[in-house]
C-alpha cells in the first residue's frame, strides 16, 4: 500500500554468492523460482562453477494450513452471501445484516482458534505446538481487530451503548479473568486464596458489578464486625447505574443518574468509610476512576484498551464516538509511556479508535502477511459505504484491489481456487480478466479436473478459455492414443480441423485393424458430426456398418452410394467403399437397382481412370491386388446390372 | 517468503534461464553445458528430473515452453547461432517405468549467422509461432503451418533492426483492437544515442512487420523486456531492463483517418523508474495477473515490485544470496537434494510481537 515505508523484507537464498553473480529468476505459480547465473558471460566456452542448485521460494502465506483451510472455506461461504444483500435496500434496513455477518466472520475466526487450541495442546511436538500458539496469537489479534471495528464502524453505536459494546469486547478478549474465577471459586476457602482480592478488582475493572458483589459476599459473611462496610460497598456497586438503550430512559436522565451515584462514591472515599481495609478503598477509587490507582493495577488490566475502557467506564460512560480517540490516545499513553515504540496491534487500535479506516486497513496489510483480513474486512465496510463516507474516493477500487489479491493467493492452491472464483466474480473492474488469467493455468490433471474447470469457464461465457482448455485436452488424449477422447474433446472444442485429423487417424485403423474402436461415441455424434466433412464421413460410414449389421441392406446400400455421389467420402476412400459394396452385390436378392448400379460403375470408372498413370511408390504386388479387386468388382457389378434389369423387368410386366 | 526447497539441478555449468510450462507442473533448465533438463512436479510437490539432453554445441541462453494446445514443445536458443524445436514423445513402456521421457528434435533454424539470443513462442492465438533474435540484428518469425508436423517451420518475416538484439517480447493482447506487435531490445554498445527498444506491429495490408515505434529516452543497453497481460485495458504495459528498471506505458493514438494503413503511434509514458539495482538490470519478468514484477540486476538481488490500488509502485521484497560458498559436492549424492527448512529472517512486521519468528517455520510445513 501506498505509505509503506518499512523496508522490503531480504530472503536470503543459500549457497548463491550474490557479489560476484547474479540471481536469475523464473515465475512459477504461487512461488518464484531463482538459481545462481551469470548474465555478462557471451563466450561459448565454460565460464561458471558447477554444481548450481534452483530453489524455489515461496510467498508465506497460511493457505497451507490445513485448520486454516477451513477459515477460508467458511468465510467463503459468508463473503458470498453479503454480495447477495440487495443494494438498493436503504441503509438502515441493511445495518443488522451487516452486523450479523461480521459476527458470523468472527465466530468463524474463533471456531478456526478453538480447534488450534485443541492441537496445540495435544500435540507432542514442542515446534509444532509453538507454530499454533503462534497461529492462535494472530487470530486473537484479528479478532479483536475486527471486533473493535465492528463496534465502532459497522455497529456504529450511539453515546451510552457505544461504552456497553466497548465493555463487552473487552470482556470477551480478556478472558483470563473467568479461569481464574474458576480456579479460585473451586478452592478450599476462596476468601485465603492469595488473589482472591485480584479476582474482586478484575471483575469491577470490567464493570461486572454482580460477580464482583457474589464474591464479596464471602468475605464479607467471615468479618462480622466489618459488616457494615461491606454492606456499604456491596450497596455502591449494587447501585451503579447502567445504561438501557432499549429502556425508556433518555441518555440525560441517565447521566443525572450516574453523576448522584458518582458523587456518593466520591462522599465514601472523603469521609474514609473504606479506611480500615484497603482493598475496599482501592475498590472504592477505581469506582469514582482515579487515575492512579487505575494505573496501579495494571497487571490486572493488562493493555491500555482495557485501561481505557474502565476508565471511560468510571469517568464518561456518556462517551461520544467523536470524543473517543481523544481519550484513547492519553490512555494509551497514561498506559504505555511515550518513549516505548508500538507494536503494530496498539496502532492499528488506535488507528480504529481514531475512526481512520485507512490507516486500520494500512496497517493490517504491512502487520499480516495474508490478505484474508483486510480483504474481507474492507468488502464489509465497503458494502455498508463506510469507505465513501470516510473520504476515500477510491473506496471500491480499495476494496477490490484487496480482493484481488486474496482470491489470486487463493489460486496457488490446488484445492482452494475454486473459492477464489466467486470473489473475482464480485470484482467488477479487473475480476473477470483476473479469472481468465488464472483459470486457464489451473494444471489439468485429470479428465474430471478439466471437466470442472471447464463448467466454470462455460457457465461465464469464457469462450476462449472453454476452446482453449478442449484444445489441450484433445491434443493430451491423442498424445496417449485414446482417439475417442480426443474426437470428443476437439469436438467441445468446435475445432474442425483436429475433429478432421483424429477422424482420419479412425478411419486409418479400421482400414488396417477392420473395426472401429469407441462405438458409442460415434455412434451418437449427432449433429456434432456436421463439424468438418471428415467427421461427417466418419459418422456415415459408422452408419453404414451398422445398417449391414442389421441386415437393413437396402438402406445400407443407398447410404454407401450416397456417401460417393454427395462426394461426403474422401477419394482416397473409394475403393475401400467399393469393396464394401461387393458383399451387397453377391447378395441373392438384388439389392442396388440398375441405376445405382450404373452410378457404382460410374465411380468405379472414376476412379481407375485417375489412376492410369502407374504409381512408381506402389510395389508390383500392391498393383496386383488392385487390378484383381477392380477386375472382381466389375464382374459382380455387371453381374448384378444383368440381375435388376431382370428384375426390374418383371416387376413391371 | 522462504525457500521452501532447493534442487541441485545437475547442470555442468552455469544455468542461464529456466522456464515454467503453461500450468506449472514442468520446468525446463538451460544450461553453458550445452544441455536442456526438463523437471516434472510430482503431486507431492517434488522436482524429478525426467529428460536431460545435449541440444546445442555451444552455451543454451533460453529455453521455452509452447502452449500445450500445441503439445509438449520446446524451443531453445544457443550460441551456435542456432535455435532449435523440440517435442516430447509418449516413450516406450520401460522409460516411463524408469520415469523418464523422449524428447526428438523437430527442427534446427539455422537462418542466423551469429548468437540466437532470445527465442519466444507468439500467443496461441496467431497460431504456432516462433521468434527469434540475434546478435547480428535480425529478428526472424517463423510459423509452423501444420500443428501436427513439427518438423517443417517456414520463415515467415525477418525484422532487420539495425542494433545487435538481446531479447523479445510478443505483446500478448488477443483483442481485435490490438494487432500482432513485438518489442525487441538491443543491448548494442557500439551505437550511442539511439533508442534501443524498438516496436514492430503487423500491418493486415502489407502484411508484413513495420516499426510503430522506438522507445528514444532509452539509449543504454537494453537486456531484457516484457509486454504485461493486458487485462482488457486499451493501454499496453512495457518493463525495461536497461540501467535501471523501467515501465513504460503505450497509449494507441486515434489513427488520423480509418483507412490510413500505417502503423499505429503511440504516447509513451513512463510509469516508474527504479535504480535501486544500482547498475545494469538483466531481466524483468511480470507474474501471471501482472501484479507483481520482478527484476535481476548487478546488485546480485532479484526486487519484486509492486504498485497500489492508486499505481504507486514499491519494492515489497528482495531475493538474495547469503554469501555463502557454493557447495560442490552437493550435486553429487543424487539428483535432487531437498534442502527443506531454510528459513527467511523473520518479517519485521508482526502482530503479536515474537509470533514472527516460530510463524515462518509453519509455513515449511506441506500444504
Amino acid at each position: 500500500m501506498e505509505e509503506v515505508d518499512v523496508e522490503p523484507n531480504i530472503t536470503l537464498i543459500p549457497g548463491v554468492d550474490f557479489r560476484h553473480k547474479h540471481l536469475g529468476f523464473v515465475w512459477g505459480p504461487g512461488d518464484i523460482v531463482v538459481y545462481e547465473t551469470n548474465y555478462t558471460e557471451k563466450g561459448g566456452g565454460p565460464g561458471g562453477s558447477g554444481r548450481p542448485a534452483i530453489h524455489v521460494v515461496r510467498k508465506d502465506e497460511d493457505i497451507y494450513s490445513p485448520i486454516l483451510r477451513k477459515l477460508f472455506n467458511e468465510s467463503h461461504h459468508i463473503f458470498v452471501d453479503l454480495q447477495r444483500i440487495k443494494k438498493d435496500l436503504p441503509s438502515k434496513n441493511k445495518k443488522p445484516q451487516f452486523v450479523s455477518i461480521s459476527k458470523n466472520y468472527r465466530s468463524v475466526i474463533r471456531a478456526c482458534m478453538e480447534e488450534l487450541q485443541q492441537i496445540a495442546v495435544s500435540t507432542q511436538d514442542d515446534s509444532l505446538s509453538t507454530q499454533y500458539g503462534n497461529q492462535i496469537s494472530i487470530l486473537l489479534a484479528v479478532e479483536l481487530i475486527w471486533n473493535l471495528c465492528e463496534v465502532l464502524f459497522i455497529d456504529a453505536a450511539p453515546a451510552g451503548t457505544l461504552l456497553l459494546h466497548l465493555l463487552d469486547w473487552v470482556r470477551l478478549h480478556k478472558v483470563d479473568v473467568d479461569v481464574k474465577a474458576r480456579e479460585i471459586l473451586q478452592s478450599d476457602s476462596p476468601t485465603k486464596h492469595p488473589a482472591y482480592w485480584d479476582l474482586v478488582i478484575s471483575f469491577v475493572l470490567q464493570g461486572r458489578m454482580d460477580e464482583a458483589r457474589q464474591v464479596l459476599m464471602k468475605q464479607a459473611s467471615l468479618q462480622p464486625a466489618a459488616r457494615p462496610m461491606f454492606s456499604l460497598m456491596d450497596n455502591l456497586l449494587h447501585k451503579m447505574p447502567i445504561f438501557n438503550p432499549g429502556g425508556t430512559q433518555t441518555l440525560t436522565e441517565f447521566d443525572v443518574k450516574w453523576r448522584h451515584w458518582h458523587e456518593e462514591c466520591d462522599r465514601c472515599l472523603q469521609d474514609s468509610s473504606f479506611a480500615s481495609n484497603s482493598h475496599l478503598e482501592t475498590i472504592c477509587k477505581i469506582l469514582v476512576g482515579d487515575e492512579d490507582t487505575l494505573l496501579e493495577q495494571k497487571e490486572l488490566l493488562s493493555t491500555w484498551y482495557h485501561f481505557l475502557v474502565t476508565r471511560l467506564l468510571y469517568t464518561h460512560p456518556t462517551v461520544k464516538p467523536t470524543d473517543l480517540h481523544h481519550y484513547a490516545q492519553s490512555c494509551m499513553h497514561m498506559f504505555l509511556g511515550t518513549r516505548n515504540a508500538l507494536e503494530p496491534l496498539d496502532s492499528i487500535l488506535l488507528a480504529a479508535f481514531e475512526f481512520d479506516l485507512h490507516q486500520v486497513i494500512k496497517d493490517c496489510s504491512i502487520a499480516l502477511n495474508n490478505w484474508w483480513f483486510v480483504a474481507h474486512l474492507t468488502d464489509l465496510l465497503d458494502h455498508c459505504k463506510l469507505l465513501q463516507s470516510h473520504n476515500l474516493h477510491f473506496g471500491s477500487n480499495l476494496r477490490e484491489f484487496l480482493v484481488l489479491e486474496y482470491a489470486s493467493g487463493l489460486f496457488t492452491h490446488h484445492s482452494l481456487w475454486q473459492l477464489a472464483v466467486d470473489y473475482f466474480d464480485h470484482c467488477p473492474e479487473f475480476g473477470r480478466v483476473y479469472l481468465e488469467l488464472q483459470i486457464e493455468r489451473v494444471p489439468l490433471d485429470t479428465e474430471r479436473k478439466a471437466l470442472k474447470v471447464l463448467r466454470i469457464c462455460e457457465q461465464r461465457q469464457m469462450t476462449e478459455q472453454v476452446r482453449s482448455i478442449c484444445k489441450i485436452m484433445a491434443k493430451r488424449a491423442l498424445r496417449n492414443s485414446r482417439l475417442g477422447s480426443a474426437l470428443s474433446w476437439s469436438i467441445r472444442a468446435k475445432d474442425a480441423a483436429f475433429a478432421t485429423l483424429i477422424s482420419e487417424r479412425f478411419l486409418q485403423d479400421y482400414c488396417t485393424r477392420g473395426s472401429f474402436s469407441d462405438l458409442d461415441l460415434i455412434d451418437n455424434l449427432g449433429p456434432a458430426m456436421l463439424l468438418s466433412d471428415r467427421l461427417t464421413f466418419l459418422g456415415k460410414y459408422r452408419e453404414f456398418h451398422k445398417l449391414y449389421g442389421e441386415k437393413q441392406f437396402t438402406e445400407a446400400a443407398k447410404l454407401l452410394l450416397s456417401l460417393m455421389t454427395a462426394k461426403i467420402a474422401p477419394r482416397s476412400f473409394w475403393m475401400t467403399l467399393l469393396t464394401d459394396a461387393l458383399p451387397l452385390l453377391e447378395q441373392k436378392e438384388v439389392i442396388f437397382s440398375a441405376e445405382q448400379t450404373h452410378e457404382l460403375m460410374f465411380c468405379l470408372e472414376e476412379l481407375t481412370s485417375e489412376k492410369c498413370d502407374p504409381n512408381p511408390d506402389q510395389p508390383m504386388q500392391d498393383e496386383e491386388v488392385e487390378s484383381t479387386k477392380i477386375e472382381l468388382l466389375r464382374l459382380a457389378l455387371a453381374r448384378n446390372l444383368a440381375n435388376a434389369i431382370v428384375k426390374e423387368g418383371t416387376v413391371e410386366a | 517468503m522462504f525457500v521452501a526447497k532447493s534442487i541441485a539441478a545437475d547442470h555442468k555449468d552455469l544455468i542461464h534461464d529456466v522456464s515454467y510450462d503453461f500450468h506449472g507442473r514442468r520446468m525446463a533448465t538451460c544450461s553453458s553445458d550445452q544441455s536442456v533438463k526438463v523437471w516434472d512436479k510430482t503431486d507431492d510437490g517434488e522436482w524429478h528430473c525426467t529428460a536431460s539432453w545435449k541440444t546445442h554445441s555451444g552455451s543454451v541462453w533460453r529455453v521455452t515452453w509452447a502452449h500445450p494446445e500445441f503439445g509438449q514443445v520446446l524451443a531453445s536458443c544457443s550460441f551456435d547461432r542456432t535455435a532449435a524445436v523440440w517435442e516430447e514423445i509418449v516413450g516406450e513402456s520401460n522409460d516411463k517405468q524408469r520415469g523418464q521421457s523422449h524428447w526428438i528434435k523437430r527442427t534446427t533454424l539455422v537462418d542466423s549467422r551469429t548468437s540466437v539470443t532470445d527465442v519466444k513462442f507468439a500467443p496461441k492465438h496467431m497460431g504456432l509461432m516462433l521468434t527469434t533474435c540475434s546478435a547480428d540484428g535480425v529478428v526472424r518469425i517463423y510459423e509452423a503451418p501444420d500443428v501436427m508436423n513439427l518438423s517443417q517451420w517456414s520463415l515467415q518475416h525477418e525484422i532487420s533492426c539495425k542494433l545487435s538484439c538481446s531479447c523479445i517480447s510478443w505483446n500478448p493482447s488477443s483483442s481485435r483492437a490490438h494487432p500482432p506487435m513485438i518489442a525487441v531490445g538491443s543491448d548494442d554498445s557500439n551505437v550511442t544515442y539511439t533508442g534501443k527498444v524498438q516496436i514492430y506491429e503487423y500491418n493486415e495490408n502489407t502484411r508484413k512487420y513495420a516499426k510503430a515505434e522506438t522507445l528514444m529516452t532509452v539509449t543504454d543497453p537494453v537486456h531484457d523486456i516484457a509486454f504485461a497481460p493486458n487485462l482488457g485495458r486499451s493501454f499496453h504495459v512495457l518493463a525495461v531492463a536497461t540501467k535501471d528498471v523501467r515501465i513504460f506505458k503505450l497509449i494507441p493514438l486515434r489513427k488520423e483517418s480509418a483507412t490510413s494503413s500505417g502503423p499505429t503511434k503511440f504516447e509513451v509514458q513512463v510509469m516508474a523508474q527504479f535504480d535501486s539495482h544500482n547498475s545494469q538490470v538483466w531481466r524483468v519478468s511480470w507474474n501471471i495477473t501482472s501484479t507483481l514484477l520482478a527484476s535481476s540486476g548487478d546488485d546480485g538481488c532479484v526486487r519484486l515490485w509492486k504498485a497500489n490500488y492508486m499505481d504507486n509502485w514499491k519494492c515489497t521484497g528482495i531475493l538474495r544470496g547469503d554469501g555463502s560458498p557454493v557447495n560442490g559436492s552437493s550435486g553429487q549424492t543424487g539428483s535432487f537434494g531437498n534442502a527443506g527448512g531454510v528459513g527467511g529472517p523473520a518479517s519485521q512486521n508482526s502482530v503479536v510481537g515474537a509470533a514472527s519468528a516460530g510463524r515462518k517455520k509453519a509455513q515449511l510445513m506441506p500444504g
